[in-house]
């Protein structure tokens, strides 16, 4: 099987400070790699530099295009990768106002990204957003509110529906149950895995929560000082960590 | 089906002056299909370090894990995945669910995750609640805020709901009442029937003879207590 993504080498400095350093790793269809390690240790970094946001100073991310099969994005022309980040991926950003058309109502917040795609027809693009709203909750009397009128936990889900709706390939999320109370976290990690089982979706999801990581992600990687200390299997690293860092941080938490 | 030789492992402790501890040294054993194998040996001798090995959910350091063709111990994280989604199940001694996550639904992921079709994993889901006498009104509740014997039970039939060729279960009739714990023993027989190669512990002896070809003491594996 071919790896959807291959990354090789990611290197990314901020004048002298290093921000990610050669970090490598394949992600398959259907798997959720979690990026875990303490505050300034590269995962937002690491994230954008995949995602394209941030232009990396080294290194190679191999995507599974649809047409072509594996090829390096840093080396596409802009159009290409904006195209790629329309059709293929998706990127869920920790506050959903950065995700978000704030002065959009909920059902145009979803229907754009459709019509970004090329749907024309308004019925079909509002029955669309109507079903994704439903999958992620948002009551159907809710479509023609903005965001604005919205919960930060509504806010998150309707950020996951504008993301997803198109049927990408790869999502990214930064920190997505970050500052949602843990009823409201537990909804949306059913929702994700529902969503990566159903879909057969790829992720990969920075979050600082070790609970989190073990309910959603397969496999892990821990940073520390821009460096990925370690990597396996999710339950593996928590439960067997090898690297000194990794065990101070799965026991200086509340058990996972 | 499992076959395991020359295993080591240590614990090291990095924050702990880089205390090593050397738990596991050269074990060996092997499971064939239809066999069910106790591991037996006193507390702390190793038996649950050696299963949670055979999982993958501890590394080994050194020897061969052999579960169908795979070996855990050389194998990329893909594999083992792949592993323990199709050939390899674990009933652990405690349940880890995602919160909100109906029962009915948190015993049919294995079989959802292997692409068995919605309404037949269901059923199967339905099948094993109730033979465990998991009450049906508590089947769309989350099993987070069920009694410790009910989530035991709850853990049985998702470890059951997929006929995995092989199968790990660490003291899976602890906290059971008589009724149950026949339930599961039962779960266990028909297991090996059907050809499953099976690695228990089991604290209680009278289950232990029962479904148990053979034992194995882990002890004889454990650093400086082997004789
Ligand atoms: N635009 C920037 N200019 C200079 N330094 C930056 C910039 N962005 C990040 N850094 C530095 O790079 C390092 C990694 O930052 P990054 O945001 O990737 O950390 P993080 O792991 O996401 O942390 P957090 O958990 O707090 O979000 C930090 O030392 C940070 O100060
Ligand atoms: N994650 C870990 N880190 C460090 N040491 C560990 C870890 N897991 C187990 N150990 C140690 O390994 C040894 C074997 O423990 P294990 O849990 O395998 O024993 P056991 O035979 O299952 O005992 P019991 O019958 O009490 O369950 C013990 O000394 C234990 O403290
Ligand atoms: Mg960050
Ligand atoms: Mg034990």
């Amino acid at each position: 099987m071919t790896p959807l993504l291959q990354v090789k080498g990611l290197t990314k400095r901020y004048g002298a400070r290093i921000g990610c350093a050669d970090v490598s790793f394949d992600l398959y269809p259907g798997e959720v790699m979690g990026i875990v390690g303490e505050s300034g240790s590269g995962k937002s970094t690491l994230l954008n530099c995949l995602a394209g946001h941030l232009e990396a100073d080294s290194g190679h991310v191999m995507f599974d295009t649809r047409a072509e099969g594996l090829r390096d994005v840093r080396a596409m022309s802009e159009p290409e990768r904006r195209m790629l980040a329309r059709t293929d991926w998706a990127f869920v950003h920790q506050n959903p106002r950065d995700g978000l058309r704030m002065g959009v109502s909920a059902g145009g917040n979803v229907g754009e990204r459709l019509m970004a795609v090329g749907a024309r027809h308004y019925g079909d693009i509002r029955a669309q957003a109507q079903d994704w709203l439903g999958r992620v909750e948002i009551a159907a009397d809710r479509i023609d509110d903005r965001p604005t009128a919205f919960s930060g936990g509504m806010q998150q889900r309707l950020q996951i529906a504008r993301n997803l709706v198109t049927g990408p390939r790869l999502v990214f999320m930064d920190e997505p149950t970050g500052g949602l109370d843990v009823s409201v976290q537990a909804r949306l990690l059913d929702l994700l895995r529902g969503l990566v089982r159903e879909m057969g979706l790829s992720a990969v999801i920075v979050t600082h929560d070790l609970a989190v990581v073990r309910l959603l992600a397969h496999r892990l990687m821990v940073m520390k000082s821009g460096h990925v200390v370690e990597a396996g299997l999710t339950d593996q690293v928590l439960d067997d960590p090898q690297h000194g860092y990794t065990q101070l941080l799965v026991s200086s938490v509340l058990q996972a | 089906m499992i076959e395991i030789s020359n295993l080591s492992k240590n614990f090291v402790l990095h924050n702990q002056g880089g205390a090593v501890i050397p738990v596991m040294r050269d074990a060996a054993l092997s499971v064939a299909p239809g066999e069910c194998v106790g591991l037996i040996g006193a507390s702390g001798a190793g038996k649950s370090t050696l299963m949670r090995m055979v999982y993958g959910n501890y590394l080994a350091d050194r020897g061969v894990i052999r579960v169908g063709d795979v070996d855990v111990a050389q194998a990329a994280p893909r594999e083992v995945l792949a592993l323990r989604r199709a050939t390899l199940g674990y009933v652990s001694q405690f349940l880890r669910v995602v919160p909100r996550v109906p029962t009915l639904d948190v015993v049919a992921e294995p079989l959802l995750a292997l692409g068995v079709a919605r309404e037949e994993a269901l059923g199967r889901a339905r099948d094993l609640l109730g033979r465990l006498n998991i009450p049906e009104r508590l089947w769309p509740l989350s099993p987070t805020t069920f009694s410790g014997g009910e989530q035991q039970r709850v853990n049985i039939a998702r470890g059951f709901a997929h006929g995995y060729p092989a199968l790990l279960l660490d003291e899976p009739t602890a906290s059971l009442d008589a009724a149950n714990r026949e339930v599961v023993l039962t779960l266990i027989e028909e297991a090996k029937a059907r050809g499953a190669a099976i690695l228990g512990i089991f604290h209680d002896e009278a289950a232990r003879a029962r479904v148990c070809t053979r034992v194995v003491d882990v002890t004889r594996f454990t650093p400086g207590l082997a004789a």
